[in-house]
């Protein structure tokens, strides 16, 4: 399997006038080619400072303390993402890695077509005639099932229903066919029943087109996490608790805090229990997660250092 | 064109929009027909005697060289309205440019340059087109230049409000999610969101520019004789107001009726571009 993001000891901290703050703590982990990683775990868990990080879009009193993002980019360059200036990073952006935004509703520009939005896209980053981007646009937004879309490329973001608009988002993401696509709770604004579409398009379309394509997946709803993804990254308080494969994730989970997380999740059979909480709450340092949990290849369970973890893993 | 009628429809309802719509058009038809409206040459001395009262050969009576005043008001429309409105168009792009760069690149370059709008706010903005005009010399379109010139802080100041609340917005964090440059963004994308701001506050802001420029013609530094731009008019009738007042009156009351159809027409503007509102239940 390649491996195409390489996310190691990654510190990222906010600058306030109250001093520093960690908002990442030393995360590693890998993304392989064509998989669906999801990241799970609470408000301020650090979800979206970690795609933050990776797009190099912090706020500026962000900064990161140590660590390297190591991407494999379309010629199979190796680039050090914190190591980019603005312009070069502009050349991955939208191109090697794509974003799919929380709120389809406030995320494309009102005053363009949407046709006009993923063409300007295109030529972005393809040298490639107008009437070909414009070929490609309308072979976009058919591919994530969007009726009639020589019609609706002429339409403005407000003629569009919420669900439709992230489909046009999704297609923004997959106009240059990237490595990595970041979805940050693409259906946590949308109904359930859009929602459902959603998920069956993105596996649709992973099943099929993009296969290569990787999806990092950052969402609360672990329902999605069992239909979608192929590895689980549980993070909270700006750690890496647990990294498994779903099974071993949801089947057998090894940290507290991710069999909290199952237990939270409101049964409907159940009639007549007080639903589960977590009793910590963000910013409780009492748990201990000095190092992820990793299950050993003999099926132990351990709480090692990266390096450590590295030597055994390789020897 | 739909939307074209229901903003028309907008402006009719309202009075004070309706007749200053209708002024405009007047004074802008009587502009690019001028050579049929005018009943004699502008500038011909002698078409008539001196200073002459209001009369059917003359509509609004002549001036100290016999020269028609209807004729020279009509002709006048082309410098007021043009000057006005390229003044307005050249404050409002170097505004726009100046306004957005600094929100949009934010940090210290916001930090300067809205210090120099400060400084350029604390001369009143009058005395900068003088000032200006004193340094470039004097001709009709050094005013037109000062003019719009001394209008950038403003213009700056409001558009850089505007781009920074759109800037926020997620479409924009979108865009640098898509590896967009700064210009292009700035550009395609700001811009044309805070367009309905800018078109309002250059009507807004037109009224004002024609009184300026008509005053500092007045002064003597804008239009030379025997250019029959209003303000000039006004100023070379002024020795004689006491007995041939028409030779002021009128070049002033369409001065005063330009600038006031401009601003109800600006006052409308917005409530007219504004997709909430509606005709039918009275709000408007």
């Amino acid at each position: 399997m390649v491996e195409i993001l390489n996310v190691s000891n990654l510190s990222t901290a906010f600058q306030s006038d109250y001093g520093s703050k960690q908002a990442l703590k030393n995360i590693s982990f890998k993304i392989n080619e064509g998989e669906v990683l999801a990241l799970v775990g609470e408000s301020g868990s650090g979800k979206t400072v970690t795609s933050l990080s990776i797009m190099g879009l912090l706020p500026n009193n962000a900064y990161i303390q140590e660590g390297n993002i190591n991407l494999i980019d379309k010629k199979n360059n190796q680039v050090n993402i914190l190591k980019l200036t603005d312009d070069k990073h502009n050349l991955i952006r939208g191109n090697d890695i794509s974003m799919v935004f929380q709120e389809p509703m406030t995320c494309l520009n009102p005053t363009m077509t949407i046709g006009d939005q993923i063409v300007e896209v295109i030529l972005n980053h393809k040298k490639i005639s107008k009437t070909k981007a414009v070929k490609e646009m309308i072979d976009l937004l058919g591919l994530v099932e969007i009726p009639d879309p020589t019609q609706r490329a002429r339409e403005y973001p407000h003629q569009l229903s919420g669900g439709m608009r992230q489909r046009v988002m999704i297609s923004i993401a997959l106009a240059c066919t990237p490595k990595l696509i970041i979805a940050d709770e693409p259906t946590s604004a949308l109904d359930v029943t859009i929602q459902a579409q959603l998920l069956q398009l993105l596996m649709k379309l992973k099943n099929s087109i993009v296969s290569k394509t990787s999806i990092l997946f950052i969402t609360h709803d672990l329902g999605i996490v069992r239909e979608l993804a192929d590895r689980v990254i549980v993070m909270y308080q700006g750690r890496v608790l647990e990294i498994g494969s779903v099974r071993q994730i949801l089947k057998s989970p090894l940290h507290p805090y991710t069999r909290g997380l199952l237990a939270a999740i409101p049964a409907l059979a159940k009639k007549g229990h007080r639903l589960a909480t977590i009793s910590s709450v963000v910013g409780d340092e009492d748990i201990d997660t000095a190092y992820p949990l990793t299950r050993l290849k003999d099926g132990r369970q351990v709480s090692l250092s990266p390096q450590a973890l590295e030597r055994i893993t390789n020897g | 064109m739909k939307n074209f009628s229901i903003i028309l429809k907008r402006f009719l309802l309202n009075k004070g929009s309706a007749f200053g719509g209708i002024f405009l058009l007047i004074i802008i038809i009587g502009a690019i027909f001028a050579p049929l409206i005018a009943p004699y040459n502008w500038n011909e001395v002698d078409t008539g005697p001196r200073l002459a009262p209001p009369s059917w050969d003359f509509l609004f009576g002549t001036d100290i060289h016999g020269r028609d005043v209807f004729s020279r008001i009509v002709y006048g429309a082309r410098y007021s309205l043009s000057v006005g409105v390229i003044s307005v168009l050249f404050g409002i792009v170097a505004g726009s440019i100046f306004g957005i760069t600094i929100a949009y690149i934010g940090g210290r370059v916001d930090i300067i340059g809205s210090r120099v709008i400060d400084v350029m706010f604390g001369f009143p903005s009058f005395l900068l087109s003088l000032l200006v005009v004193a340094i470039i010399g004097v001709g009709l379109w050094n005013v037109v230049f000062a003019v719009g010139l001394a209008s950038i802080p403003h213009f700056a100041r409001i558009i850089r409000s505007a781009a920074l609340q759109v800037k926020e917005q997620p479409y924009i964090e979108a865009c640098v999610n898509m590896g967009f440059g700064k210009i292009r963004i700035m550009f395609n994308h700001i811009l044309p969101n805070i367009f309905p701001i800018i078109i309002v506050i250059a009507t807004m802001d037109l009224g004002g520019a024609i009184i300026s420029i008509a005053s500092l013609s007045f002064l003597g530094l804008g239009a030379q004789p025997p250019e029959p731009e209003w303000g000039a008019m006004l100023s070379s009738g002024r020795e004689y107001m006491r007995y041939a007042p028409w030779t002021m009156i009128y070049p002033g009351l369409f001065l005063f009726l330009t600038v006031m159809s401009v601003n109800l027409l600006g006052d409308r503007l917005s409530i007219a571009l504004d997709a909430r509102q509606s005709v039918d239940k009275g709000k408007v």
